[in-house]
């Protein structure tokens, strides 16, 4: 107990802490309304896809989340105009895009000689590195994404649930599409930052699957989710710090031990 | 008054016509039963009149409005098929799902309201489903679903009501019952009623008028003239016709 008290006290465990928290609670939002559309894996595929840009922007010396932001965003559109309007399913337009982006990072770093290290950072996050700049971007970043998601919420609920009669009722859901991928570009871009390329889609998998096991109604789901994934990134984190463990991977693993504990009370309940 | 207007109407999918010049009118108050073999384009007619498909030819006036400007959406409720909403994991309550019938007449953000709270439930009253509010969706049997989706489709007391084989999946008691209910709201409330079916047996004791299509339109009148029929015979053959009008 006292080496964690002791670990607050450090500003790199509480810049982290508040990064990381607020961009876990962002993802568990978007989450639930990703995984019940069937669309988990655009987190995947846009975190894949974000390598290209890390990779130019560590080129031209830019700072790569910048870089990576906007990219995100038209490759989300990409992924959207390729399933819609190209008559692909949505699982091969995201390994495309995903593969593509992949495929242009891994050349760059091998074109630059000395920043595929720092490429390997992106591919596996470093939360225990934020700057203060970068936790401050994280809060107002996750706020503005739950923000949207709670302004939008009615609708987004209704074309998660059943988006032909959302349509029926004259709601836009090309526009709530279009917010939901815009929304999910730019959390996996933060998600990036705490546990890289590789593990962001747990953190938007991870905590909307675990409140599935438990709950009933979509705004206790969502709560739950929020709160798994906050605790979730606290633990990972002192756990990070007290066994000297990667915290991208420790936060991955307490949200899987989560989701155990829920699938176990879950199949319990039902026995 | 002719509520619902179709001229002309007109729609190819791949190459092959689904529906050929179809013209109708539907009066208020109207119980119509559209009936028609599989693929004959009956659930494309209804989906163009709710704007979900756009014709090749042809109009559509709804309540004296040309579609493409029609914006009052919530005076149409939609019943879809069973087969198209049954995600049972979804986590959301009786009331929640029955509260998005409310958000066509609203503006963004669309915020529910404590009036929309006593729509949700007078509508579930008036189901006789009340008790289900705080159930989750799926765990609902079949007829409770289906009687929660018309719920949805009723919350915004439309002028309009579509549904698209609403019994499809239903035992034959729920099934009757479900018709019996569609009839009440029609009778009671004067909400017009375009029903999807097989069931022309069934649908015949209950609609007003019979729609019959199959690619065009075969048939349009009420059911004593569906039973006389020379257009029907011919289409079915005296027996199979006679079998229809008998079981009703």
């Amino acid at each position: 107990m006292d080496q964690i008290i002791e670990a607050m006290q450090y500003g790199f465990i509480q810049r982290a802490a508040i990064a990381g928290a607020f961009i876990g609670m962002s993802c568990a939002v978007l989450g639930l309304f990703l995984v019940l559309r069937r669309l988990s894996l655009i987190g995947e595929g846009l975190a894949h896809f974000s390598l290209a840009p890390i990779g130019l922007g560590l080129m031209l010396g830019i700072y790569p989340l910048y870089v990576a932001l906007p990219m995100a965003v038209v490759a989300s559109f990409w992924i959207l105009h390729l399933a819609h309007r190209a008559n692909m399913f949505g699982d091969a337009a995201i390994g495309l895009v995903s593969a593509l982006g992949v495929a242009v990072g891994i050349t760059m770093a091998s074109l630059g000689p000395g920043f595929n290290v720092d490429l390997f950072s992106y591919l596996f996050g470093d939360i225990l590195a934020v700057t203060k700049s970068e936790t401050y971007a994280a809060v107002i970043l996750s706020l503005v994404v739950m923000g949207m998601v709670l302004l939008n919420y009615q609708e987004l609920f209704a074309i998660t649930f059943d988006e032909e009669f959302a349509r029926v009722l004259g709601l836009n859901t090309n526009r709530a599409n279009q917010i939901l991928v815009v929304l999910t570009s730019m959390t996996v871009i933060l998600g990036i930052k705490v546990v890289g390329t590789m593990l962001v889609s747990a953190m938007i998998i991870f905590p909307a699957i675990t409140a599935l096991q438990i709950c009933c109604g979509f705004k206790t789901v969502i709560a739950v989710a929020v709160l798994a994934s906050f605790l979730s990134v606290i633990f990972g984190i002192i756990l990070a710090f007290l066994f000297n463990l990667p915290a991208g991977a420790a936060i991955v693993l307490v949200n899987f031990t989560f989701f155990m504990v829920a699938y176990l009370v879950k199949l319990i309940r039902h026995s | 008054m002719s509520i619902i207007k179709v001229q002309d109407l007109s729609v190819h999918y791949r190459n092959s016509q689904v529906l050929d010049r179809i013209s109708f009118t539907v009066d208020k108050g109207d119980y119509i039963g559209i009936v028609g073999p599989n693929g004959s384009g009956k659930t494309t007619l209804i989906k163009c009149l709710l704007g979900l498909i756009e014709p090749e030819q042809g109009t559509i006036e709804i309540v004296g409005q040309p579609l493409e400007d029609f914006v009052d959406w919530q005076a149409i409720g939609y019943l879809p098929q069973a087969t198209t909403i049954a995600n049972k994991a979804f986590p959301a309550t009786v009331g929640e799902v029955v509260a998005t019938g409310l958000l066509g007449g609203k503006v963004f953000p669309r915020r529910l309201s404590g009036l929309d709270r006593t729509l949700v439930s007078d509508v579930l009253e008036l189901l006789d489903i009340k008790d289900l509010q705080k159930k989750q969706i799926g765990s609902l049997s079949g007829g409770q679903s289906q009687r929660v989706f018309l719920a949805r489709a009723l919350v915004a007391k439309p002028e309009i009501l579509i549904l698209d084989e609403p019994t499809a999946a239903l035992d034959p008691v729920t099934r009757e019952n479900f018709y019996e209910t569609v009839s009440h709201l029609n009778k009671e409330l004067q909400t017009t009623i375009l029903l999807i079916t097989h069931d022309s047996a069934t649908i015949g004791k209950f609609a007003k008028k019979m729609l019959y299509v199959d690619g065009r339109i075969v048939f349009y009148g009420s059911f004593g003239d569906f039973c006389v029929s020379k257009d029907m015979s011919h289409y079915f053959g005296d027996f199979a016709q006679h079998v229809i009008c008998h079981q009703h």
